[in-house]
């Protein structure tokens, strides 16, 4: 019954996106299709299949995973630290909001030129980048997980007089260890978004630059290659992070049908 | 609860106040050289300049001006395919999952697409920007749909509603918590993207002057493009919080 209606909803699914590419695919052989822009699947799946094999798709893909991971780690464990910070402490809180308020919305795209001045072209500027970007929305999550933790667990931890690390330790943190995982996979998308950003802007390294000389070469299927690639790796690491989440805490996760 | 907010205050512009004033002190102790990092006197200096000899004012009102025609263009859009689609439970089960699958692609990386289709222009730009932030708004319109209260659609086929009808009367008002929350995040996006593409089309506005700022180590100048770029974001984000207050009260009030 299960496996039935899931074979429902799965072809109901598959119907657009294979209709749209058989379209294309047909489209690309009536006409004889000569194009700086356009590229019929087949040739889209045979540019994919050489930049695969000659190594520059899988370099450009650690690339560009690695500063993400890495901008990543940083920008979230330095926001969610400020954020806990801020959560736990009235006065930090309100000392802090306006200055946070001013700063946050300054699009991190506007960081790019100061960090290429300060640090040049590299993995380590983009990872800089990323780390910026991440870190507000981190720090936003983790001080509001921070003031949700259940009031009683701090009355708890005020009458066993537990000092500052004890109470981030056997306290706060497992109490918010599932709403620092959600904004986790909340940076992990934006973390590709910006690492992608970067280095199409600027940075000669990973997928974006990838794509973007692509486009300056006028090879139309790999640019087409690379646009797939990029978007199966961000839905990739969504779907790894649900299943992760849906494993590690599943009382967590809300029960959307959709 | 008054003595609160003004203690709030006061501790907040004095945090600012020593933000600014460490800033002050690492620059000029000379921590890290003043060509790449300007102290805040000579950052108000640049923007003051700027503002006032107006080739920065001109450029924040074109980067403005971008941002919200592409975000217009990307609201509308937005909102009416979503209306379209997500009124239709059938519509939502054949395309839904397309979108869903389109979601975590990065709009950035559809840049050079649109400079293969368009070249590098003003359109690319607005293009680039409007197709950046119609996601948001679109699925956040699909959604607001679905998590319709069943009984109002019930209610709809009981009094006869045309499909129009019930997506006037019935379905927007209840997705509006969700399209509002999405204007405002697709304003965001509409910032990053005209910033972006200014620089890589080289379209006048900000994003172009504070890259050519940073080649040509002006400091000041690309710290004040940074300081209004932050001034627009905040403006652009109070206004829509604000309007999402007054239009969503009557929910308020209901609940």
């Amino acid at each position: 019954m299960r496996a039935a209606s899931l074979l429902k909803s799965g072809w109901r699914a598959a119907l657009l996106p294979v209709t749209l590419i058989v379209v294309a695919q047909v489209a690309a052989t009536v006409t004889p299709l000569e194009s700086d822009t356009l590229a019929s699947p087949f040739d889209i799946a045979r540019a994919f299949g050489s930049v695969m094999a000659d190594g520059s798709l899988p370099k450009a893909t650690l690339d560009t995973l690695k500063a993400a991971a890495a901008g990543c780690i940083l920008g979230v464990g330095a926001g969610s630290l400020l954020g806990i910070v801020l959560g736990l402490s009235r006065l930090a809180d309100d000392a802090l909001d306006l200055t946070i308020e001013l700063l946050r919305p300054v699009p991190v795209v506007a960081l790019i030129p100061v960090v290429m001045m300060l640090l040049g072209f590299g993995a380590e500027m983009e990872i800089v980048i990323i780390a910026l970007g991440l870190l507000w929305p981190s720090v936003v999550l983790a001080r509001a997980a921070v003031k949700e933790v259940e009031p009683r667990l701090m009355e708890v931890s005020n009458v066993l007089q537990l000092g500052f690390l004890a109470r981030l330790t056997k306290i706060v943190l497992p109490a918010i260890l599932p709403q620092l995982f959600m904004s986790l996979k909340l940076a992990a998308g934006y973390a590709l978004v910006v690492a992608v950003t970067v280095e199409i802007t600027a940075n000669p390294l990973g997928l974006g630059y990838g794509i973007m000389m692509a486009q300056q070469a006028l090879r139309p299927a790999e640019m087409f290659a690379y646009l797939i690639w990029i978007g199966a790796i961000g839905w990739l690491i969504s779907l790894l992070l649900n299943v992760a989440q849906r494993a590690f805490f599943p009382a967590f996760v809300k029960g959307d049908g959709r | 609860m008054k003595h609160f907010s003004l203690r709030k205050l006061f501790l907040g512009f004095g945090a600012l106040a020593l933000f600014i004033l460490a800033w002050k002190l690492v620059t000029d102790a000379k921590l890290v050289s003043p060509i790449f990092f300007p102290g805040p006197e000579r950052t108000y200096a640049a923007l003051v300049k700027g503002l006032a000899g107006g080739a920065m004012l001109s450029q924040t009102l074109e980067t403005v001006r971008r941002m919200l025609l592409g975000w217009l263009l990307a609201s509308f859009v937005g909102v009416f395919l979503g209306a379209l689609i997500g009124v239709s439970r059938r519509a939502r089960a054949f395309i839904a999952p397309t979108l869903e699958l389109l979601r975590p692609l990065p709009a950035s990386a559809m840049i050079p697409i649109a400079i293969a289709f368009l070249g590098f222009s003003d359109n690319m730009v607005l293009v680039v920007i409007a197709f950046g932030a119609l996601w948001p708004m679109l699925l956040a319109t699909i959604h607001g749909f679905a998590a319709m209260e069943p009984r109002l659609y019930e209610v709809s086929a009981v009094l006869g509603l045309s499909r129009a009808e019930v997506i006037w009367k019935l379905a927007l008002p209840s997705a509006m918590p969700m399209i509002l929350a999405s204007l405002r995040l697709g304003l965001t996006i509409s910032l990053i993207l005209a910033v972006v593409g200014e620089m890589l089309a080289s379209r006048q506005g900000l994003g172009q002057s504070i890259l050519a700022a940073s080649r040509s180590f002006r400091s000041p100048d690309l710290f004040a493009g940074i300081v209004i770029l932050g001034t627009i974001g905040l403006v652009g984000s109070r206004l829509l919080s604000f309007a999402e207050r007054r239009l969503l009260r009557w929910q308020a009030v209901n609940r």
